[in-house]
């Protein structure tokens, strides 16, 4: 019980509004504007999580992002966010607070024993420790120990989070001193200004700090600042952390708001002033990480904004001048201060503190909390102790987008090397720590015109601090994932010396700080073991985000059906009015069967009915690429594997389209509907990628004037109408008599006539080996059609049949599908189709590809089909195997379905060397076990082809 | 997210457009003469350099494929022109 609430002091409270809210199952009280750090710091609760890796207690360390310690899963109006930072966050009614990684609560915590395992638990133990038995034995029980918050499996947040893209002239990043001196000159001189801080309100460390500006009160400055702002037409958002620089001048920021959910801005600056400011860094002795234990700067923050005091009995432990305001400010509110000053030359100790300089503070004792320190081998009466081991500058957002890093002795601290990236760094996160200087240095980084804004100039000095490798016992590098001095050591002697390596195999700064507290220390540590300087040890990479940001905020509206949204059908009403099932397929969503019912089963009855009387389906995501002009047939010549220029009018013709390496991209068929016109119905998957080499080919190689290529598949409906009483339902329907002729329209013929006064096309092209008609009508007719087809279909007993019939009637005949039945080495000439190769002596797209000594090889793995005894298919993806000698893969099984009209299985397979292999044995090895199969061809019905015409 | 800019449309989104090869890159005809080794420097092999690039892109959403110079370390784009005889 140390922290207290002084009676007057803090700015940013409102008394007369109090708020409770209770932290692991205790009722604690607040005041409206306290942030949960700042109302359990005053409540005197000083335990407030554990540690990642031995469970030791933790208490309140920082006052913004960096907070390592202070984290909590948050429950309000019944959603739980995890993991939330209580420094950042504002206090609400009613809000109940849950310590992480903590069983059952914090102060019993059991996990705590991990503790006196310290010694067996150096940094690499894992590594070392769970490749015995191999880590699979090991990763699911490390996985439960593992992690921090706990996610409420229940909790659906609702994905309205807004995504707002923006614009302006400057982009300011941080609204302190410096910040706000930037964005008051670039408003003044009347550019739109974007200025963007962390915290509840703008001003920075002068909220806390304080001081004179332009000789009036610091508040002053701040309005006058964000007035100019506003009034230039620009905006400030605050709650709201910047946490992505990428390419091309875009950041992405997460705003916090109350009241509705979190906004997610993607802001493209024309020019970007980083004033991130700086972060306190600790100091190292034995047990720094007690708790009571807490930045200087943080606890003046604290008392300033919300007169929340840190304690009453307090040693603070600097090397720098910045402390003596903190040490004046604790002892005016009636803290007995110590100061402990590293340094031999001081400035005057404020009044009524207690004063030591030279001295150096080794060791902090106490059971759970701070009781006592040792300063100079004395012991020290104490519950609080204040660190400031100097400050690191924020240089994240210069080093994401491209900056580099300069070590400046001065500061005792790494700078950003100007020019090295698009951002302008100035005040605290240039490593300039003096409010006068900031303010210059932002004035003229926002393009000002005349005087900066003036304040007294202080000149403050400064010690480097530095972890000692000879005090005993334990110190804290990284108190969130509790790496200590010794685990940077032994990673030192074990050769990770690279601070990359360093960070992976101790895990110094991967907790949920990012290192913010860690990385300096990590690094001046491993600089001082390899003697090495710190600008030779280099810096970890700084990566996205600056800090972590809920995943629901980056994702906004897209998840669920909003993910990857697919392409939906124009009669996908008339189709769910059949009681259809959708799936997707190839990114369209299309009737999977028509219920209700069981999937399969629905299929079997589906494929049956086609193949007896007549099954309706929609085709309508069949491409539908227009190529039209003088050159279109030259043009499709060349991209098609297939000859299309002797195609005759009003002809249908099966091919497929290569890529230059000779791999099947896609096939289809290709209708010429006149000598300048011609329609490639590629799959419904390939239908864009098509279109893209017809482009590239017609722009790069032909003359682009004399073709068009125009993809018009979205526009119109296609139903296919297939099955023995396919005719029958065309005439009962009162379809054109002229397409229901065989001598007008044999197979592989194509019309454009009209119906009910609109055209209509049809072709006669069979994806199921039977008779069949393609019906494609624009798309505001396609209900229409849907309708006249579906009165008919019972004259014919005909059926909808849904994708998965489909698949059965194709597989059936042994069509393939481009990327199921073929892989990325896939030629034409391994599907049976070498007829081309071999003839064709005109230049196409791939073709010299098909002569490579690859492509030439015996041992390609061709399209077979395959047999087997018994009703159960054969699985899909299951490897082909020789029956003797030592098991490798010669091929697998591609598609597999048990035929209905067959009344067995069939399945398709690309097996190596296969079509020499028709008529023997091969092995199927699936989980382990090893069955046999019969080679045969791949077309297992009508392999005379009786059906189209029956 | 970068911005490049379609000498038909102007600047839009990286994600509209897509990488199609390096340019300057021809393809060997014949192509039945050409050996081997050759063939698949052609298809495999490209210079991937680091700095400026002079690369052919095409924008999806017009279809149209342009030249594109960028730096591929700043991700600059120093400048983008439409295929020879494209632009009239």
């Amino acid at each position: 019980m140390s922290g207290w609430r002084h009676d007057t002091a803090g700015d940013a409270i409102d008394r007369n509004s109090p708020r409770s809210f209770s932290f692991d199952g205790k009722q604690l009280m607040g005041f409206a504007g306290d942030t949960l750090a700042s109302a359990l710091l005053a409540s005197g609760t000083q335990i407030l999580g554990r540690s990642f890796k031995y469970h030791r207690p933790r208490g309140l360390w920082g006052l913004g992002g960096e907070e390592p310690n202070a984290i909590f899963d948050v429950a309000e109006n019944g959603q739980t966010t995890p993991n939330t930072r209580a420094t950042t966050q504002t206090l609400r009614d009613g809000m109940v607070l849950r310590s992480v990684n903590t069983a059952p609560d914090v102060l019993r915590d059991r996990g705590a024993v991990l503790d006196r395992f310290n010694r067996f638990l150096p940094g690499g133990f894992y590594y070392k420790t769970f490749m015995a038995f191999g880590w699979m034995r090991w990763e699911p029980m490390i996985r439960r120990m593992a992690g921090l918050g706990r996610l409420d499996s229940g909790h659906r947040p609702p994905a309205d989070g807004p995504q707002v893209n923006a614009r302006c002239d400057l982009l300011v990043i941080g609204a302190g001193a410096a910040g706000l001196a930037a964005a008051r000159a670039a408003a003044m001189a009347g550019r739109k200004v974007w200025l963007v801080d962390e915290a509840a309100e703008p001003g920075g460390s002068l909220r806390w700090r304080g001081g004179e500006i332009d000789g009036k009160d610091w508040r002053d400055f701040v309005r006058e600042a964000c007035d100019a702002v506003q009034a230039a037409g620009g905006r400030i958002l605050t709650d709201t952390t910047l946490w992505g620089a990428f390419d091309h001048n875009l950041f992405a920021a997460w705003e916090r708001r109350v009241g509705a959910s979190d906004r997610h801005w993607r802001i493209r600056a024309s020019d970007i002033v980083l004033a991130a400011g700086a972060i306190e860094r600790p100091l190292w002795f034995t047990n720094n990480d007690l708790p009571g234990v807490m930045s200087a700067e943080a606890a003046l923050h604290y008392l300033a904004l919300y007169g929340a005091v840190a304690g009453r009995n307090i040693v603070l432990a600097t090397g720098n001048d910045a402390s003596y305001p903190v040490a004046e400010a604790l002892a005016r509110v009636g803290c007995a201060v110590t100061l402990v000053d590293a340094r031999e030359k001081t400035p005057p100790p404020p009044e009524g503190v207690k004063h030591l300089p030279s001295a150096r503070l080794t060791r902090a004792e106490g059971k759970r909390t701070v009781r006592s320190v040792i300063v100079n081998g004395q012991r020290h009466e104490a519950d609080t102790v204040l660190v400031a081991g100097g400050y690191t500058p924020s240089v994240h957002l210069h080093c994401q987008a491209g900056g580099k890093l300069d070590w400046e002795a001065g500061s005792d601290s790494l700078v950003p090397r100007p020019g090295t990236s698009k951002l302008r760094v100035v005040g605290a996160a240039n490593g300039t720590f003096g409010l006068a200087e900031a303010l210059t240095q932002g004035h003229v980084a926002g393009g000002g015109a005349g005087t900066a804004p003036q304040a007294v100039t202080e000149n403050w000095q400064l010690a480097a601090m530095r972890p000692d490798p000879a005090l005993p016992g334990r110190q804290w590098i990284d108190p969130q994932n509790d790496v200590t001095l010794k685990d940077v050591k032994l990673a030192g002697q074990e050769g990770y010396r690279s601070v990359e390596h360093l960070k992976r195999y101790t895990t110094l700064g991967m907790a949920t700080d990012q290192g913010r507290n860690a990385n300096f220390a990590g690094l001046a540590a491993m600089s001082e073991l390899t003697g090495r300087s710190i600008p030779e040890t280099g810096t970890t990479t700084y990566r996205p985000p600056f800090a972590p940001i809920p995943l629901g905020v980056i994702a906004g509206p897209r998840r669920g059906a909003l993910f990857n949204a697919p392409k939906r059908l124009t009669l996908e009403v008339e189709h769910r009015a059949k009681s259809a099932e959708f799936r997707e397929y190839g990114g369209w969503l299309r009737p999977s069967a028509y219920g209700p019912g069981d999937e399969a089963e629905l299929a079997q009855d589906e494929a049956r009915a086609a193949r007896e009387t007549v099954g309706i389906y929609d085709a309508s995501p069949l491409g539908k690429i227009e190529v039209i002009g003088p050159g279109a047939a030259d043009l499709l010549d060349y991209c098609g594997y297939v000859r299309l220029s002797t195609l005759k009018t009003g002809r249908a013709r099966y091919g497929f389209i290569l890529g230059e390496s000779g791999i099947v991209h896609d096939d289809g068929v290709v209708f010429r509907l006149a000598e300048d016109r011609f329609i490639v119905s590629a799959s419904s998957s390939h239908a864009a990628s098509v279109r893209m080499i017809l482009e590239e080919a017609r722009q790069d190689v032909f003359d682009p004037s004399r073709s068009y290529i125009h993809d018009v598949t979205a526009g119109f409906v296609t139903l296919s109408v297939t099955g023995p009483r396919a005719r029958d339902l065309l005439r009962a329907a009162e379809l054109p008599k002229d397409i229901c002729d065989d001598e007008v329209m044999p197979h592989m013929s194509v019309r454009e006539t009209a119906w009910n006064g609109h055209s209509l096309r049809a072709a006669r092209v069979s994806f199921t080996g039977d008779r069949s008609y393609e019906l494609t009508v624009p798309a505001r007719h396609g209900a229409a059609l849907h309708g006249a087809l579906d009165a008919a279909r019972d004259t014919v007993s005909g059926r909808w049949i849904g994708m998965e019939a489909v698949m059965i009637l194709r597989a059936e005949k042994g069509f393939i599908l481009v990327g199921k039945d073929t892989d990325g080495l896939t030629m034409p000439h391994d599907l049976g189709w070498g007829g081309p190769r071999d003839k064709r002596t005109d230049e196409y797209l791939g073709r010299r590809s098909l002569f490579t000594p690859e492509a030439k090889a015996n041992n390609r793995r061709q399209l077979v089909g395959l047999e087997v005894d018994g009703d159960t298919p054969l699985p899909t993806g299951a490897h082909l195997v020789p029956l003797h000698g030592a098991r490798r893969s010669l091929g697998f099984v591609t598609s597999s379905y048990f035929s209905p009209i067959l009344n067995r299985p069939v399945a398709l397979a690309l097996l190596e060397n296969g079509r020499a292999k028709v008529g023997a044995e091969v092995g199927t090895f699936h989980m382990g076990d090893t069955c046999r199969a019969r080679v045969c061809e791949s077309c297992a019905l009508d392999p005379k082809w009786e059906r189209l015409n029956a | 997210m970068q911005i490049f800019t379609c000498p038909f449309c102007g600047p839009r989104e990286e994600t509209e457009f897509h990488f199609a090869a390096e340019a300057g890159k021809h393809r060997p005809e014949p192509a039945e003469e050409t050996s081997d080794t050759d063939w698949a420097d052609y298809l495999y092999m490209n210079d991937a350099p680091r700095g400026p690039s002079s690369e052919v892109w095409v924008h999806m959403t017009c279809g149209e494929y342009f030249l594109m110079t960028r730096d591929t370390v700043t991700r600059e784009v120093l400048d983008t022109t439409a295929l020879p005889g494209r632009n009239e």
